[in-house]
């Protein structure tokens, strides 16, 4: 089994090469933000108009909305993760060149995470007019919470949607396969999100915050180990 | 890979290039491939007839190391794990394998970043070499048939492969491109140089009389048996 | 005619070892002080708790196997793919009657079928993994599936010690463990570990009998596929 991936120096160019190519192609097509944009500002006034949220309440519940409208809109870019690949065969050219497999799968999550995270950024002002929303705890925790639950969302997705490219209805099973896997992480991000929101200080040691980091950091070293296989498994 | 064996003329070495033993592929229970065996010689052009559904592809995509054998072995370079070899290995199929979203340049500059540490054409070398314009600014989804094939082949050519498969290279092609594409796969075999090894070259088409010029040998696969073998050039 | 014998056997056996673990635990046990009668359902709910981790360890390793043998022995690659394809039924099987068992005995006690608390979700989305890995085995087809299933298989296994944390974090509704938990808790009455032990030991047996019988009958079905490919390559 060649599937230790190798950190050379030259590893981190690799990835920028990658990167490059993926920024470049989105940057000429903008298919998946703005599909994406869009999908979350939906599902953002779908659940304000189901909830009908007055300023208490949505400070309970208005975590949940954030992190949820997140994982479906990404669900719906990452389900596209390598679709540009698949089309014309392009995977199998990568397949056939010497360069490590890790670093394609690295660069892409990257590239994932970038595009979910500008999502964020628009979305999550027009979150809070839209919520009356002013966080009571430590604002600056969020910067650290979002992204870490997004990128858990991100880099698993990235590795299933390549595990799912074989598959028959390839798009309905990504949500079946990430979800459950994601769930430990989406509680982690929703609770530490609520808890920032509402200022109740539950949790003084950053717990869902360490917790996330911990996610991470295995979910990543695995997708890393495992991903030269899922890409020559034939 | 070890970089004295470019140094050696072909002539030297009589190994053959790839060894495939009682090879078979069965898709779930249908057979593609059934019992082949083959040497591929170094510095020859084999040319693959077939029906559609006879198994060229399948037999393409098992030497290029991207689908594994269900059944036989296969050698590589005198390497029995396929996928070690494909590095050495030029695999065009009847895709382009190139983004839509780029232009031909940034394709070629994109692949050949990901062949480093092996000795690789310039993308714009590449690009003249098959006659398209490196300063062409449309991107790759803008191109014609034929010029997508050709910028194609020219990503395959960047890696120097010692052994080049081509699934239908004429498929999309006028007789007068055709032409050009078949003499430039015999300067591409014979090398740049003359210490240069010659290189092998398989290929799959419908039209024989297309690639009769360079033909070493000519196989017929029907329905995934090797059923005759013609060798010598058929011009 | 000495394997019928040996089957019968076990099968007789089997019975009688679950139906001497059912008079223990509905009339040798003495009831909950607390709960009465509905508390003998714990005879059942923790034994498939703790062997459901027993089947998910083995589909796991199972996988390893298959990843470590796909290049080298793909035979042996295929026999470790049929013990976790068996193991994740199995052991989906299980969980699913601890999720079953516990809102029967939630209701009356707690007053409530289901709650957010940690346990209960973690249960829940251990079974949602492994329920997907079932369906992701069905929906690919081909020789990868293998692999496939045998990477999923690992991504859901990490999820276990996290899932795990995420229990010990959050302030927990369920009763705590039986064993290893605080000292106040857990079985007292001789009687009562001993229904316990018994019941525990009959399930294992049935489950790892029904495990072996899944496998064997896996194996004959990648057989059977085997022979119908050599038959397709010789056929015109």
């Amino acid at each position: 089994m060649n599937a230790t991936p190798t950190i050379r120096p030259g590893w981190f160019a690799l990835v920028w090469t990658h990167l490059r190519k993926d920024l470049r192609i989105e940057g000429r097509s903008r298919e998946s933000i703005n599909s994406m944009l869009f999908f979350a500002l939906l599902v953002v006034v779908l659940f304000s108009m189901a909830f009908d949220p007055t300023a208490a309440a949505s400070r309970q519940i208005a975590a949940g909305v954030l992190c949820v409208a997140t994982l479906f809109a990404s669900v719906s870019a990452l389900n596209q993760a390598w679709a540009r690949e698949i089309r014309h065969q392009v995977l199998d050219a990568l397949r056939m060149t010497p360069s490590d497999a890790a670093a394609l799968f690295f660069a892409k999550a990257l590239a994932n995470f970038f595009f979910v995270s500008l999502v964020q950024l628009v979305l999550g002002p027009v979150f809070f007019i839209f919520y009356n929303l002013h966080p009571l705890g430590d604002t600056w925790q969020l910067a650290l919470v979002i992204p870490l639950g997004t990128w858990a969302l991100v880099a698993n997705g990235t590795f299933f949607a390549a595990l799912s490219i074989r598959s028959r209805n390839r798009e309905m099973l990504l949500p079946l396969i990430l979800f459950p896997i994601f769930l430990p992480a989406l509680l982690a991000m929703v609770l530490g999100v609520k808890t920032i929101l509402t200022g109740d200080g539950s949790d003084p040691q950053l717990l869902w915050l360490k917790l996330l980091a911990g996610y991470d950091i295995l979910f990543m070293t695995a997708s890393l180990l495992l991903f030269e296989t899922v890409l020559q498994a034939e | 890979m070890t970089p004295a064996a470019q140094d050696l003329p072909a002539s030297t070495s009589s190994e053959p290039v790839a060894r495939i033993q009682s090879v078979s592929r069965l898709f779930g229970d249908f057979a593609a491939l059934r019992n082949v065996t083959l040497d591929l010689e170094p510095g020859k052009c084999y040319v693959l007839l077939g029906e559609n559904g006879a198994g060229k592809s399948t037999l393409l995509r098992i030497l290029a190391g991207l689908l594994l054998p269900s059944h036989g072995a296969i050698t590589l370079f005198g390497n029995s794990t396929p996928t070690e070899s494909r590095a050495r290995i030029g695999y065009m199929s009847h895709a382009p394998m190139l983004y839509d979203e780029l232009t031909a340049l940034e394709n070629l500059r994109y692949f050949r970043s990901l062949y480093s540490g092996q000795p690789t054409l310039a993308p714009e070398e590449a690009l003249a070499q098959v006659g398209l314009d490196p300063a062409l600014s449309r991107s790759l989804g803008q191109y014609s048939q034929g010029m997508r094939q050709r910028a194609s082949l020219a990503r395959v050519l960047l890696s120097q492969p010692e052994l080049l498969l081509l699934d239908e290279p004429f498929s999309n092609m006028d007789v007068e491109s055709a032409h050009q594409m078949v003499s430039l796969l015999a300067r591409f075999r014979a090398g740049r140089r003359t210490r240069d090894p010659r290189r092998t070259i398989v290929l799959t088409t419908h039209q024989r009389s297309l690639a009769t010029p360079i033909a070493d040998c000519v196989l017929t696969l029907k329905a995934g048996r090797l059923v005759a073998r013609e060798e010598g050039t058929l011009s | 005619m000495m394997k019928k014998l040996f089957l019968l056997t076990g099968i007789a056996a089997i019975a009688l070892l679950m139906s001497w673990g059912f008079y223990q635990a509905m009339y040798a046990a003495p009831a909950d002080a607390a709960q009465g009668d509905i508390g003998r359902i714990f005879y059942y709910h923790v034994p498939h708790g703790m062997l459901c981790y027993l089947f998910f360890t083995i589909n796991f390793v199972a996988s390893l196997l298959v990843l470590g043998w796909q290049r080298t022995n793909p035979a042996r690659a295929l026999a470790a793919d049929a013990w976790a394809l068996a193991g994740a039924e199995v052991g989906v099987v299980f969980c699913s009657v601890v999720l079953v068992t516990g809102p029967i005995w939630g209701r009356p006690v707690w007053g409530i079928w289901w709650t957010w608390d940690p346990r209960l979700t973690t249960t829940l989305v251990l079974w949602l993994i492994y329920v997907s890995y079932l369906l992701v085995r069905r929906f690919t087809s081909g020789s990868q599936v293998t692999t496939l299933a045998a990477v999923l298989s690992i991504f859901g296994a990490l999820d276990m010690p996290v899932n795990y944390l995420a229990n010990r974090l959050w302030r927990t509704q369920h009763p705590s463990p039986v064993f290893g938990g605080d000292p106040d808790a857990g079985l007292k009455d001789p009687a009562m570990l001993h229904a316990f032990g018994w019941n525990l030991l009959a399930w294992a047996v049935w489950g790892l009998a029904v495990l072996s019988f899944r496998v064997y009958i896996e194996r004959r079905q990648q057989k059977i596929q085997h022979n119908a490919a050599l038959a397709a390559l010789n056929a015109d």
